[in-house]
């Protein structure tokens, strides 16, 4: 039933969004560069100096200048009250933040990595998530959790995991990663003024990467659309979808393959929660061929689901198997050559492309 | 005077204002002998360990909280503790919550009520001991066993009658049930299965207490929260991480232990390595007071104490209710393990009857008056169940709703645009 009622809405809101073409794109030709480092730092200085209830809440955000120096300069400008270093206390800490979100304040708790969120997850799930609901939309959780998502290099099985599928998969949760600096401002921004809880997973290897920003990108009411993805680079012959960092080598893969006389249209998904499904419905339906990528554990991922809808929405429109990209199946490893073998590389995003292309592979 | 040597400074004397007037379990001499009391099945492991440490727990060795209260202590004379008004509404809170209860056992039998129930028989004193003494703006955060702690912070019978019905006239729409009560309009922030969940809960609701105070600057904002939680939940992490951020922080919070000595069926004594819990606050360099439980007058006067020193900005304390439940620990728990003789012991100590035997003795009340509050409670109750089940079922468009506070839930607002277009969501003055 509630399928009938998915594809009934999918129908319309095919009709209603036109084929999105990123408004800004328009404006990528400004000079302005800018890291995700400093794209995080500004929103969230942004964010706190508009609204003196947006405080941030973490392990060596303070005096530390936080962890990957994203949030530099805070503690000197808004205070030891706004900018809190916790103890070494996840489930305690994020507690605290979402029982005083409850009160209304704004909350932006940072793990230093996602890996360490596991010890809050009960919060985060439980007492965030969870809580609009049951108490029939008396409690509102305005609350973010961010942090570094995924694999870092060499830094072991325990601090290389990516989560965006287990948060992706619980009602109540907003669940966002950005892949470019623009991404980055708009999306923080969004994810601080949204009443909902929003798990914001970051990169740390993209922190230091600079990005094209426009002057509107630089506005300080700039916000993107929790929800919306947006067409990187557009194609007909074959959609790749990825977030995060896979975005980037997606991109690349994109410029091989237009050597072989393949466009692909590339898709950052941005919103992992809720997923733009209508957008990459479109998008199959235009080209019939899908790549999925993401760096996490191929078992009930976010491929997965895309797969599922996709099949459920636009079986017809397939001329090829959905081909889905994800790390190796095995906890990250510790040796370089073999943790470049845990994770999906540019050539692998080639070869299951021209697999769908139906291309001979070499 | 700091915290810390004042917790240290250990009284043997039972922690009493009124020791004439109060059925006093502290007396350690008048006490029955503990070992076959209290333990259940765990009486042989009782005996064979140092009898020192029972005496211990049971003599009521208590820390004082601070110089004020043991002025207070010295200064008192026998007067009475309470006006007729005061007793009045305490007896009627805590016959409200019993009664409550009871019908709670009654509704789940004829399956009405579903799921899990826990009641709080026997517990009433701590509720009705704290929660009178707060007013609507101060929070309250609880445990499954939240029947009462919603009662007693005002959410209206009815309402909570109707969520345990499951209907859509709850406090929750009959989103919540029995384990997850909220209510913004009386600050019932929950309501929490997991143990131990509510504690950092409770702590964000002081911080922002105190963040609305100092940073906000709204004026004279002084809520404090309370905590409720069981002995079990002592002995999980995040308790010792929020009494340690509590009084790091120094918020206005209490950490309110109802040690009904059994979690489901494991015995306190069984689980914990040192069943003091009173002592841990010290540890953490707040006061950590023990009281009796089942006797609503000391637990207010506790209550007081502990309260006003969170208004005041003193930080937080930890105080020990030493309670029982006389039921089991749900309606589905057969409560085969406790030893009938506590149970006993127990049912002798009951909260309202001791209440009673205070107002009738001391001329505050007559028979008459407290019967008329037996029967006007019987009635709100009958009324509470007539009313949940005339109530309707949610219907089905429910289900989806209220997943986000964001209507859509795609950053799309009431009027169909996406919210980062609208001008009035992205304003702000922003100076970088």
């Amino acid at each position: 039933m509630l399928g009938i009622v998915r594809q009934k809405m999918l129908e319309q809101s095919l009709k209603k969004i036109p084929p999105a073409v990123s408004v800004l794109r328009s404006y990528s030709s400004a000079a302005k560069q800018m890291t995700i480092r400093d794209a995080l730092n500004s929103a969230l200085d942004e964010e706190m100096s508009a609204d003196s209830k947006v405080f941030l809440m973490g392990e060596e955000v303070g005096e530390y200048q936080g962890a990957y120096k994203i949030t530099k300069g805070l503690l000197d400008k808004y205070g030891p009250e706004r900018v809190l270093d916790t103890p070494i206390t996840e489930a305690g800490f994020t507690g605290v933040a979402v029982g005083a979100a409850y009160y209304g304040v704004k909350p932006v708790v940072e793990f230093m990595t996602f890996n360490f969120s596991m010890q809050a997850i009960d919060h985060i799930i439980n007492s965030a998530a969870k809580t609009n609901y049951m108490s029939s939309g008396q409690i509102s959780v305005p609350i973010v959790f961010r942090g570094p998502n995924g694999a870092a290099a060499g830094v072991g099985a325990q601090h290389s995991q990516c989560y965006a599928a287990w948060y992706a998969s619980c009602p109540g949760l907003k669940v966002l990663a950005p892949y470019s600096s623009e991404d980055a401002r708009g999306l923080l921004k969004a994810a601080i003024r949204d009443p909902d809880p929003v798990v914001f997973l970051e990169n740390e290897l993209l922190y230091g990467e600079s990005f094209p920003v426009s002057d509107e990108v630089l506005d300080s009411s700039f916000c993107l659309p929790i929800g919306k993805a947006k067409i990187e680079r557009k194609g007909k012959d074959v959609t790749i979808a990825a977030y995060s960092k896979m975005v980037g080598y997606a991109l690349k893969a994109a410029e091989t393959l237009e050597k072989d006389g393949i466009d692909a249209e590339v898709i950052n998904l941005r919103s992992i929660r809720p997923l733009d499904r209508s957008m990459i419905n479109a998008s199959v339906r235009k080209t019939n061929r899908l790549v999925t990528v993401e760096e996490a554990f191929p078992q009930h991922g976010v491929g997965a689901e895309i797969c599922a809808s996709i099949v459920e929405e636009s079986f017809a429109y397939l001329d090829a198997p959905v081909e889905r990209i994800a790390g190796a199946d095995v906890p990250m490893p510790y040796a370089a050559n073999l943790e470049r073998m845990a994770v999906p590389q540019v050539e692998d995003i080639v070869r299951a492309a021209k697999r769908t292309c139906y291309r001979s592979v070499s | 005077m700091n915290s810390a040597s004042c917790a240290a400074k250990i009284s043997t004397q039972p922690f009493s204002l009124n020791p004439t007037s109060l059925t006093s379990h502290d007396n350690p001499l008048v006490f029955p002998k503990p070992t076959s009391l209290f333990l259940g099945s765990t009486r042989k492991l009782r005996l064979s360990s140092s009898s020192k440490l029972n005496l211990h727990r049971r003599s009521g060795t208590v820390v004082a909280v601070s110089d004020v209260v043991k002025q207070k202590k010295s200064k008192s004379t026998p007067s009475l503790l309470i006006t007729k008004e005061e007793g009045l509404e305490l007896y009627e809170d805590m016959i409200l919550g019993r009664a409550f209860e009871d019908m709670c056992a009654q509704m789940y039998y004829r399956g009405k009520m579903f799921g899990f129930v826990h009641l709080y028989n026997g517990q009433e004193a701590v509720s009705t001991g704290f929660i009178k003494l707060l007013k609507q703006q101060d929070s309250v955060v609880s445990t499954y066993r939240d029947h009462v702690h919603a009662l007693s912070k005002g959410v209206p019978a009815r309402a909570v009658m109707s969520e345990l019905f499951g209907k859509t006239t709850g406090c929750c729409r009959g989103q919540g049930g029995s384990m997850h009560m909220f209510s913004r309009e009386h600050n019932l922030l929950g309501g929490f299965a997991f143990i131990g969940e509510g504690i950092p809960v409770a702590t964000g609701a002081a911080f922002t207490s105190k963040y609305k105070r100092e940073i906000l600057k709204e004026a004279d904002c002084d809520h404090v929260t309370l905590a409720f939680f069981g002995d079990g939940t002592c002995n999980n992490g995040q308790f010792f991480e929020c009494l340690n951020m509590a009084a790091l922080w120094k918020l206005p919070i209490v950490f309110v232990v109802e040690n009904n000595l059994w979690a489901i069926g494991m015995s306190h004594l069984r689980a914990t390595s040192d069943p003091q819990i009173y002592k841990k606050g010290p540890a953490f360099g707040m006061p950590g007071i023990h009281v009796d439980g089942m006797d609503v007058l000391k637990v207010r006067e506790v209550a007081k104490e502990a309260i006003g020193r969170a208004r005041r900005g003193e930080g937080p304390t930890l105080v020990e209710c030493e309670t029982y439940r006389f039921r089991g620990h749900s309606l589905a728990d057969p409560d085969e393990l406790r030893d009938p003789a506590e149970k006993a012991y127990y049912a002798a100590r009951d909260p309202i009857t001791a209440l009673k035997k205070y107002l009738i003795e001391n001329s505050l009340a007559s028979e008459a008056d407290l019967k008329a509050i037996d029967k006007k409670i019987d009635e709100v109750v009958e009324d509470a169940v007539d009313f949940a089940d005339e109530s309707p079922v949610p219907s089905r468009s429910q289900l989806l709703e209220n997943v986000f506070a964001d209507p859509k839930g795609f950053g799309i607002g009431p009027d169909g645009r996406y919210r980062c277009e609208d001008p009035k969501f992205t304003e702000g003055t922003a100076h970088v």
